[in-house]
């Protein structure tokens, strides 16, 4: 099995790691480092669990490779909250809602909606509805996260 | 009592959407599931299943994959038996077929677990995995039920496929027949529902380690910890408290997590064995086709109604899929349990059977008798399309409403504070029905097709005291030194934010902010024996039992206080942490102040009394809770492509107390979510070489955010008589949601006949080609003739199909008097085997004797014997009132046959001489 040589920043810290090349970047960020709030849940790329930023733009971190992320700025769902704990809006938002239940699908729907906002902060309702459709959660029948989508749009939850 | 009206604090958090303490750490990616945990020296296990649904293993080749990198050891059955393992269901009751960890000789259905490849990594373990050389004589699998009624025996051991089996075929003739044949309307309704995976959104998972000697630590995705160490224990013969399980939080569980099942105890066994910490994490694609499945029914329900629409007498024949290795095997009496004790009807019988299949075996999944709220109001609306009555008119004629009651159903179940006539009135209140109708028929005319469906139901809740795992829950609470809070309890969330109901029952009883209270569940080592989310009973029984602690600790707290402040217990009261003497604001102190001098200057404390502040309760709570509802959809259906769009439900349920309106709401919504899925995506079919044909996301359609519309809720909180006066939630949404939808899809299309077509069944899913199999007027059975099952030819030297046992052939008769004395005689029940002693007598042909137990003797006498035939009665009183009908046939020193015990079916009953 082929090993490389990577370089990449994570929520901003700087990680330098030897990867076997089958490695997705999933499993790299989950076990080579330790940022287990990024969930498995198909390894297929239909649930979307997995959703990381990299470089700006949600990826499903199971369908790309460690490799490819060498020199990349990621981050994950522990990047998401300021260093002294204050939720990022869209933390906030599904807190406020019950977005959560079993919070498996969770930190990819954070980074989804959270990229989506960083696009656009006034991204619509049906933008972010849009951008959710690639998600799956079992629990919550998507009651909160539509709540929570509308607190985003500025319309009442 | 009803315990709402008197909470101690003034500050309310019962009824707030108090935001939930699980939500910190899981949105900021810091929760801990199985798969986070990492131990020093784990290795990884990936499980090499079968490929073929039923065979004999020829040959397992293990030279190439031991030879792979970072291979540890691979283990069969013949390595793990080295443990011995008696599998169990969740009833604690043995498994009666043959399961073992791994396939034992045998494989009976595609997914079966037959080697454990341990390795360093996954990958690794993976790796070798794909180069263990398996070698199966494959065999034509049983794959539907039609299949297990003809096909040959999937365990070769047993008599027939039949895995387990209830109701009196005979009461069909004698009393319901009769009963149909004089009613002028007769509706019969059939629905084939097909076969789920329960994808909670993490798959299985368990992380076993060794410790010293005997002990272990797991780490497992389950419903309770508790009931796991108990369960891990329990089939492995283990002293319990040599079992600690940890689950701090689980992605989802939804009844597959009831019990841990044969990879996480293979786990278990295999880390003891190699004694080494192992992980196990399921991937999606062994989640879908090998974690235990569930639904997979076919039902017929046929109903007599008078000339007004009331109830007069119903049959139903239900059968179910159990597969190969069954969670427990399951004729699911509860269906008709259910079927009827919030409605008026006279005369009900039923026969119901679980069958053995080559498929994978049969789960829980939330709300495993859902099919009773699914047929039967099916059924009605048909029968009211038929009759042309209002759907709703005709559930008012024949719902129990609360001046009804108490009332006991046709199947022994008393009925006292049901509410399912009342939601429905609230929810038709909130709905402008008549409007509806006016927008339908415009709509039609334009070629636009809207439904509106409508279902009401009652569930059992919090169920205890009656099976050996559903049991009571503990509390245990103290104020520490610090004034804060703490929890410990034997509750389990995967989702179901129990840290938070329980802290915001403590919050409003005990006067402390909600925010100063720690709760700890998620761990064998806390709290005692409950078995955690099974049977929507949380909110009901551990709710209860925070409710009475935290009452019993505000007791211990206002002593103190009185005592130290001279002052009448009465007077003392405890808000916002404070505790205040009435009349003597000088002698308010806080919490901490109370506590500090509670632990750490008991002299102070009123005579006799325990120092600290502490306080532990077990509830027992009534055997059972009610929980109803009535529900409305109205969905439109489009005729060119036959996508259903949902526009609106509203949801009317009865869950008495609320302790949280966004736990509830969410747990509706989840089960609703999951009954769209049923009725309109989800589907786990199988080929007839019995492969599983949904192996990824991409097959299996799960429910997106935008299949699920905005759910509407209304309350009617009636309080229960459990303490605090919560009804279970857990389950209903799951359960209403089926029939609510294919209610308001059969109305939609009424222009075009009932959805059932002329054969009268109902295939779920309605898949966009079935329903325009109903609007282009095509066979809609759904049930399209199973593909010609050709095993390939490949099959080499195909065993021939054992035949189904027949019955046995009357045996040479006897003489009369051989037969007098006594016998051991075993009767296998469904719900397990009864050995007692039999004494016969014979006189002639007259027979009389007793049958005597340690629990007493009945004696029974009016039988007859003929040609070693015994035929005889017995009448039994507990736990119901059932006349048990022996019908056997001696030969020698044996005697056979069965034992008929009325709605309970069947038994097999052998005897020898004592
Ligand atoms: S785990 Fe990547 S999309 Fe599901
Ligand atoms: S919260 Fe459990 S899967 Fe979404």
């Amino acid at each position: 099995m082929s090993e490389h040589k990577i370089d990449l920043t994570v929520n901003g810290h700087r990680h330098s790691a030897t990867v076997e090349a089958r490695t997705s970047l999933g499993e790299f960020l989950r076990e080579g480092l330790g940022y287990t709030g990024t969930h498995l849940a198909c390894e297929h790329g239909v649930c979307g669990a997995c959703t990381v930023r990299v470089d700006g733009v949600a990826m499903r971190s199971c369908l790309m490779l460690a490799v490819q992320a060498n020199g990349c700025a990621i981050t994950t769902v522990e990047g998401l909250a300021k260093p002294d704990g204050t939720l990022h809006r869209v933390q906030q938002a599904l807190k406020d809602n019950f977005g959560l239940q079993c919070g498996f699908c969770t930190p990819g729907v954070a980074i989804t909606l959270a990229t989506v906002l960083e696009d656009n902060p006034s991204a619509t309702t049906s933008e972010m509805e849009e951008a959710m459709s690639g998600h799956i959660c079992r629990c919550t029948g998507y009651q909160g996260i539509r709540r929570a989508i509308r607190q985003l749009a500025g319309e009442p939850a | 009592m009803n315990y709402h009206a008197s909470s101690v604090g003034a500050t309310r958090y019962v009824g707030e959407r108090t935001p939930r303490k699980e939500d910190g750490r899981l949105l900021t990616g810091r929760g801990q599931f199985t798969d986070d945990v990492q131990l020093p020296g784990m290795l990884h296990i990936a499980f090499v299943r079968s490929p073929v649904a039923r065979g004999r293993i020829a040959s397992i080749n293990l030279d190439v994959a031991r030879e792979m990198p970072g291979v540890q050891a691979i283990y069969t059955q013949d390595d793990l038996a080295a443990i011995p393992v008696q599998m169990m269901s969740f009833f604690f009751t043995p498994i009666e077929s043959p399961v073992t960890l791994l396939a034992d000789g045998r494989v009976a259905c595609v997914g079966d677990p037959v080697c454990m490849v341990i390795a360093e990594s996954r990958a690794q373990a993976e790796d070798a995995a794909a180069l263990v050389e398996l070698e199966i004589e494959e065999e034509a699998p049983v794959v539907t039920i039609a299949d297990a009624r003809t096909g040959p025996l999937v365990h070769p051991d047993k008599d027939d496929n039949i895995a387990a089996e209830m109701g009196d075929e005979d009461m069909l003739e004698e009393a319901i027949q009769p009963l149909l044949d004089k009613a002028p309307h007769v509706v019969t309704h059939t629905i084939r529902h097909q076969r789920i995976a329960q994808s909670p959104m993490e798959c299985r998972a368990c992380v076993a380690s060794p410790e010293g000697s005997g002990e272990m630590t797991v780490w497992m995705g389950c419903q309770s910890p508790h009931l796991a160490a108990r369960y891990v224990a329990l089939v492995m013969g283990l002293p319990q408290e040599s079992i600690r399980v940890i689950a701090k939080d689980v992605g989802g569980g939804f009844g597959l997590k009831n019990i841990p099942w044969r990879e996480e105890v293979a786990v278990v066994v295999a880390a003891r064995l190699f004694g080494r910490p192992l992980k196990w994490i399921e991937d999606r694609y062994e989640a879908l086709t090998a974690s235990s499945h569930a639904r997979e029914q076919e039902v017929s329900l046929t109903i007599g109604l008078d000339d007004e629409g009331k109830l007069l007498a119903g049959w139903s024949d239900y059968a179910c899929n159990n597969g190969a290795w069954p969670m427990g095997e399951d004729a699911n009496i509860a269906v008709h349990m259910f079927m009827w004790p919030a409605y008026k009807l006279p005369a009900y019988g039923f026969v119901t059977r679980g069958w053995y299949t080559n498929t994978m075996g049969l789960g829980g999944y939330r709300g495993p008798w859902a099919m009773e709220s699914l047929i039967r109001e099916t059924t009605l609306d048909k029968a009211a399309r038929k009759m042309g009555i209002d759907p709703v008119e005709l559930r008012r004629k024949n719902l129990i409403y609360l001046p009804d009651q108490p009332v006991t159903s046709n199947m022994g179940i008393e009925v006292t504070d049901i509410t399912p006539g009342e939601c429905l009135e609230k929810l038709v209140a909130n709905v402008d029905i008549a409007a509806f109708r006016k927008e339908q028929a415009e709509a039609r005319k334009q070629g636009r097709y809207l439904g509106m469906g409508i279902a009401t139901y009652i569930e059992p809740t919090g169920s205890a005291g009656a099976m050996a795992p559903m049991t009571g829950e503990t509390v245990q609470l103290r104020i520490e030194p610090t004034g804060k809070v703490v929890a410990m309890l034997s509750t389990h969330s995967q989702g179901h934010g129990t840290a938070t109901t329980m802290a915001q029952v403590i919050a409003e009883q005990l006067g402390v902010a909600y925010e100063d209270i720690s709760v700890f569940e998620g761990d064998s080592a806390i709290g005692a024996f409950s078995p955690g989310a099974a049977g929507s009973r949380q909110g009901v029984i551990a709710g209860g039992a925070t409710w009475k602690a935290t009452e019993i600790l505000a007791e211990k707290v206002k002593a103190v206080a009185a005592h130290l402040s001279n002052a009448p217990v009465d007077a003392v009261t405890i808000d916002g942490g404070m505790v205040h003497v009435e009349g003597a604001p000088e002698m308010s102190r806080s919490l901490k102040e109370l506590a500090e001098i509670a632990y750490g200057e008991p002299a102070r404390l009123p005579e006799g009394m325990a120092s600290g502040l502490e306080a532990q309760f077990r509830y027992q709570p009534p055997p059972m809770t009610m929980t109803s509802a009535a529900h409305c959809c109205v969905v439109e259906v489009d005729a060119e492509t036959g996508f259903v769009k949902i526009l609106r439900w509203i949801s009317s349920e009865d869950c008495g107390t609320v302790i949280n309106p966004g736990v509830v709401e969410g747990q509706i919504a989840g089960g609703l979510a999951q009954a769209i899925g049923q009725v309109l995506l989800e589907d786990m079919p199988y080929d007839a070489r019995g492969n599983p044909l949904a192996a990824t996301f991409k097959d299996y359609l799960m429910p997106t955010i935008s299949d699920v519309p905005d759910f509407e809720y209304l309350h009617a909180n009636t309080p229960s008589q459990t303490i605090g006066g919560m009804r279970g939630v857990g389950e209903g949404g799951a359960i209403i949601g089926p029939p609510t939808l294919v209610n308001a899809i059969a109305d939609a299309l009424a222009p075009f006949g009932e959805l059932g077509g002329e054969t009268g069944e109902v295939t779920l899913p309605l898949t966009p080609s079935r329903i325009l199999d109903v609007i282009e007027q095509r066979d809609v059975s759904g049930h399209h003739a199973p593909a010609e099952k050709t095993v390939a030819a490949p099959v080499a030297e195909e065993a021939p199909a054992e035949p189904v046992a027949e019955a046995p052939a009357p045996a040479p008769a006897l003489a009369a008097a051989s037969i007098d004395g006594d016998w051991d005689m075993t009767l296998k029940a469904p719900m397990g085997g009864q050995t007692f002693l039999a004494h016969f007598e014979t006189d002639g042909t007259a027979l009389s004797g007793y049958l005597s137990a340690p629990e007493g003797q009945q004696d029974f006498s009016g039988g007859t014997f003929e040609d070693g035939r015994m035929k005889f009665e017995v009448k039994v009183d507990k736990p119901m009132k059932v006349t048990l009908k022996y019908d056997l046939q001696a030969s020698g020193d044996t005697i056979t046959g069965k034992c008929k015990m009325g709605m309970f079916g069947t038994a097999k009953v052998n005897a020898v001489r004592a």
